[in-house]
C-alpha cells in the first residue's frame, strides 16, 4: 500500500498528496499526520494538492476528517494549490469544502499558518513568555 | 445529373453564339432582383465573368461541377458569393444571380423548335443548380466565418485580467455576461490567481448593463471557486441601479465585500494586506 510522505518544516507539517487516494492510504495518512502532529508539537498542518487533478466528494471529506482531527489536536490546517479546473468542478457539483481553509501556494499557507498563530498568542497568550524576534513590539 | 459530353458542347455553342441576348436578359433579370443596390457596371462585370468561367468549363469539357475542368468556374462562383456575402447580400439574393442564367437560357433557346430543345433545356437547368447550390454553399460558409471570427474576437476582448498592485489583480467585466463569457472569464481569472500567486482580485462589473439572477450566479460561483483555491474577491462597480435590481431580486451575496468603485475596492484590498494608503503615509511625513 503507498504512504503519503508527512515532512516537517519549522513548526508546520508539510504533506504533499501525488497518488491517488483509496480508503486505506486515506485512512493511513490520518493516522499518521495524528501520530506526527502529536510527536512533533506542530501547529500547523499544510496539505499541497497541486497534483490532484480530480478532488470528488471522497477526498473532500478526506480533507474535511483531516482539518478536524488536526484541529481537536490545537494545529491549523490549510489546503494549497487547488488547481483552477478543481475549483471550477468542485463549484459546479456544488461540493463545499466547509471547514477547511485554503491557500494558493505552500508559500501563501505557510504565511496563512504563521499570521494565525502569530494572531492567537496577541489574543490569547501575550504574556510576553513567548515573543520571537518577527513578533516584538 | 450530370451532362453528357454532347449536351455540354451544345450549352457552349449556345452560350457564345448568343452571348449578347444571354447576358442582357442575365443582367436584366438579376437587376431586378437587386433593385439597384449593385451599379450597373459590376453587375455586368460579373455576369459577364460568370459568363466566361462557365463557357471556359463547358468548352474543356466539364460535365458537371465536380469536375476537374470546372475548378475555375467553382472558384469564380466562390469568389462571388464570398463578395455578396461580406457585403451583406441575402443567400437568396446570391443564389438568384445564378438561377437567372435559366430564365436567360430559356430566351435564348426559345427560336429553336426541335424536339431537342426541351431535354437540352432540363439538362442545362440541373447543371444552373447545383451552380446555385455551390454559390449557396459558400456564401453560407463565409458567412459561419464571419460569425465565428467575431465570436472569438469579442471574447478575446472581453476578459482581460489586468494586475492592480502586488497580489492585487482585477477583472473589469463589460458586456453581457452568458454562460460561456462566464466560464472564460472564471478560468482566466483562477488561472491568472494560480499564475501570479494574488490572494486577492476584484471583479469589477462597471460595463456590465444588467446583472439578473443568472449573472449573479455566474459572479457568485467565481467567488466561490476562487475561495476554494485560497484567494478572496471583492465584487466592485456596482452602480445605483444595479444595486436596486440586485435587492429587488432578492440576489444574496453573503459575506462577498462589494465596493462602489474599483477604487474603494482597491483601498478595501491594501487595508486588508497592511499596505498604508497614500493620506496616512503622507500624514505621518508631515
Amino acid at each position: 500500500m503507498e504512504r503519503v510522505p508527512i515532512l516537517k518544516i519549522g513548526d508546520i507539517l508539510l504533506v504533499s498528496i501525488q497518488v491517488d487516494m483509496s480508503d486505506q492510504t486515506a485512512v493511513a495518512l490520518q493516522e499518521d499526520l495524528a501520530e506526527r502532529i502529536v510527536a512533533t508539537g506542530c501547529h500547523g498542518v499544510i496539505i499541497d494538492i497541486t497534483a490532484l487533478d480530480i478532488v470528488d466528494s471522497f477526498v473532500g471529506r478526506m480533507l474535511s476528517t483531516i482539518a478536524s482531527i488536526s484541529r481537536v489536536l490545537d494545529a491549523e490546517t490549510v489546503v494549497v494549490g487547488m488547481r483552477p479546473a478543481v475549483a471550477i468542478t468542485l463549484v459546479e457539483l456544488g461540493l463545499s469544502l466547509n471547514g477547511i481553509r485554503t491557500a494558493l501556494n505552500v508559500e501563501r499557507g505557510m504565511e496563512l499558518i504563521a499570521a494565525e498563530r502569530d494572531h492567537d498568542r496577541h489574543d490569547e497568550f501575550d504574556d510576553g513568555s513567548d515573543v520571537e524576534p518577527t513578533a516584538s513590539p | 445529373m450530370a451532362l453528357s459530353t454532347d449536351e455540354s458542347g451544345r450549352l457552349a455553342d449556345l452560350l457564345t453564339s448568343r452571348v449578347d441576348r444571354v447576358i442582357q436578359r442575365w443582367t436584366e433579370v438579376v437587376g431586378e432582383q437587386l433593385r439597384g443596390r449593385l451599379s450597373q457596371a459590376e453587375l455586368l462585370r460579373q455576369v459577364q465573368e460568370l459568363h466566361r468561367a462557365l463557357v471556359d468549363a463547358l468548352g474543356k469539357g466539364a460535365v458537371d461541377l465536380a469536375a476537374e475542368e470546372a475548378t475555375e468556374l467553382r472558384a469564380v462562383l466562390a469568389e462571388l458569393s464570398r463578395g455578396q456575402a461580406r457585403q451583406g447580400f441575402s443567400a437568396t439574393e446570391t443564389a438568384t444571380g445564378v438561377f437567372a442564367l435559366k430564365d436567360a437560357l430559356l430566351s435564348a433557346m426559345e427560336d429553336d423548335q426541335s424536339t431537342r430543345t426541351l431535354r437540352d433545356y432540363v439538362a442545362f437547368a440541373a447543371m444552373v443548380d447545383q451552380m446555385g447550390l455551390f454559390t449557396f454553399e459558400s456564401y453560407v460558409h463565409t458567412r459561419e466565418g464571419l460569425i465565428a471570427d467575431q465570436a472569438e474576437q469579442l471574447l478575446e476582448l472581453s476578459t482581460p485580467v489586468v494586475k492592480l498592485w502586488e497580489g492585487v489583480v482585477a477583472v473589469p467585466l463589460v458586456g453581457t455576461l452568458d454562460s460561456a463569457r462566464a466560464q472564460v472569464v472564471m478560468e482566466r481569472l483562477l488561472q491568472t490567481l494560480v499564475d501570479t500567486g494574488s490572494p486577492y482580485a476584484i471583479i469589477d462589473i462597471t460595463g456590465v448593463p444588467a446583472v439578473d439572477t443568472q449573472v449573479a450566479q455566474h459572479i457568485l460561483k467565481t467567488v466561490v471557486a476562487a475561495r476554494l483555491m485560497g484567494a478572496d474577491c471583492i465584487i466592485s462597480g456596482i452602480r445605483p441601479q444595479i444595486a436596486q435590481t440586485i435587492v429587488a431580486l432578492g440576489i444574496e451575496f453573503g459575506d462577498i465585500a462589494t465596493k462602489a468603485s474599483l477604487a474603494d475596492a482597491l483601498r478595501h484590498v491594501l487595508r486588508l494586506t497592511g499596505v498604508e494608503s497614500g493620506r496616512r503615509q503622507s500624514r505621518r511625513e508631515a
